[in-house]
């Protein structure tokens, strides 16, 4: 089946078999390999990228779900090779240990201050229920999302 | 994991979903957020041969306010159930069963319509919809029709929506007792399916319950009223005692669900309890 999606403000038609996965479409069909694949089960977010505007699991999405969609991937997130104020956060808070699942954190994030500029920690750690993390024990992920908050 | 191979197509309207279901019959199954269906597929417990994709009909998509009903199309998503002012003010437990489902990733996905077509014996929403007394709106081949809450879960996976069916719409009643209700989950901590999800709705004059609805999510093989409760609370004055007394009718004379982490005693235990909480939250 054809598809064509934006991925990161560049517009992508391909050839996919439907039962593609939106995550092995974005890594091995356009090389986006910024979004991780982690449980492949739908629970561990490290998968998170974007799709019009809402943060998704692509895992759990077939590639042809997203036909005319508009997608942002980690990739997307730097502008100019300045940092997006998350990704700083992540950076100056050391948000990340190994940094496997840190590409779904900071999209999650992405949605999280889109949606609630100013969030309280409580409200972090809720809005990034559906991310794990096996190294930080999320402290500093949550001071990370703060910094964003404070700095954007 | 990759789901086996299918044919996929899209549908931009529900006639049109609705004669590309006729035309496959039962090699086909019908994708709305995928939330569901897709891990299903991609574990292989689930094969179908033929997708049809109604996740593009904007004629599914919405919240409406028709004065006596609030009208939500199927394939309005968790997320906008719960951030809509109009389910928070007239149907609280609806907007709190939604916001209560998995994580933010998937309550921007999946969709209320196929929540409930799904039927997971442990989905949140069926519990709300029967205590919100809610009437649903199925469409097939042969026309529309509508079909009480109370008639709609039929057992465990199963709803009143045959082959061929769509559904296509959730009203929900602007009444009182709707619009004091709420919806108390008791989350096992990994999954976050509800190991018990209790929603009530009620209405009180001058401290005292005047009538209740009570249903409970993830308890029993499918969701259920609980008359017992509801029978004990009515013309009670709300207090403590009354709920508690209300809250430990809870499951009795069902059989309740146990599995590898909860055992039915427990379970049913904590019915009674959620009961109770819920009761006292709208009931004060
Ligand atoms: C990680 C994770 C955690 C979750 N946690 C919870 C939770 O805590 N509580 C909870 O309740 N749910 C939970 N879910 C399930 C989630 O709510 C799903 O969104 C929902 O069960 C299915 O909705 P969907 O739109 O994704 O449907 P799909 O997966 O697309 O479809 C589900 C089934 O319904 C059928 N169907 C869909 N729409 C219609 C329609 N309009 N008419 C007729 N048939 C239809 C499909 O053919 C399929 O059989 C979770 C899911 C995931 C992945
Ligand atoms: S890889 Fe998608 S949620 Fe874990
Ligand atoms: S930094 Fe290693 S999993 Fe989060």
């Amino acid at each position: 089946m054809q598809v064509t999606m934006t991925v990161n403000g560049a517009s992508f038609t391909s050839d996919v078999e439907s039962r593609t996965l939106l995550v092995q479409h974005l890594r091995d069909n356009l090389n986006l390999t910024g979004t991780h694949v982690g449980c492949d089960t739908s629970s561990c977010g490290a998968c998170t990228i974007v799709v019009n505007g809402e943060a998704v699991k692509s895992c759990t999405l077939l590639a042809v779900q997203c036909n005319g969609a508009e997608i942002t991937t980690i990739e997307g997130l730097a502008s100019n090779n300045a940092l997006h104020p998350i990704q700083e956060g992540f950076r100056e808070k050391h948000g990340l240990q190994c940094g496997f699942c840190t590409p779904g954190m900071i999209m999650a994030s992405w949605q999280l201050l889109e949606r609630n500029p100013n969030p309280s920690d409580g409200e972090i750690r809720h809005a990034l229920e559906g991310n794990f993390c096996r190294c930080t024990g999320y402290d500093n992920i949550v001071k990370a999302v703060q910094w964003a908050a404070q700095n954007s | 994991m990759i789901p086996a191979a299918f044919e996929y197509y899209r549908a931009s309207s529900v006639d049109e979903a609705l004669a590309l279901m006729q035309q496959h019959g039962e090699d086909a199954k019908v994708l709305a957020g995928g939330h569901s269906l897709v891990p299903a597929m991609k574990l292989r417990l689930a094969t179908p041969e033929k997708l049809i994709d109604i996740g593009g009909i904007s004629g599914l998509q919405g919240i409406q306010d028709r004065g006596d009903h609030i009208a939500i199309g199927a394939l309005t998503t968790h997320w906008q159930l719960e951030s809509s002012d109009l389910v928070q003010q007239k149907a609280s437990a609806l907007s709190q069963a939604a916001g209560a489902i998995g994580d933010v990733q998937v309550r921007n996905r999946g969709t209320i319509g196929g929540a409930l077509a799904h039927a997971d014996p442990a989905a949140d929403y069926p519990g709300a919809i029967l205590a919100l007394n809610a009437t649903l709106v199925i469409r097939g081949s042969g026309g529309e029709r509508t079909v009480a809450a109370s008639g709609f879960f039929t057992g465990l996976w199963e709803t009143a929506v045959q082959d061929g069916e769509l559904l296509t719409e959730i009203r929900i009643p602007t009444d009182a007792a709707n619009a004091n209700s709420c919806y108390l989950k008791f989350p096992q901590p990994a999954s976050r399916y509800p190991y018990v999800g209790c929603a009530v709705a009620m209405t009180t004059s001058g401290g005292t319950c005047s009538d209740v609805r009570v249903g409970f999510s993830g308890v029993g093989e499918s969701a259920f009223r609980d008359s017992g409760v509801e029978n004990a609370m009515r013309g009670q004055a709300v207090s403590e005692a009354s709920a508690k007394f209300a809250g430990d009718q809870a499951t009795n004379g069902r059989s309740v669900l146990s599995d590898w982490s909860v055992s039915e005693e427990y379970r049913r235990a904590m019915a009674k309890v959620f009961a109770k909480r819920a009761l006292l939250q709208v009931g004060r």
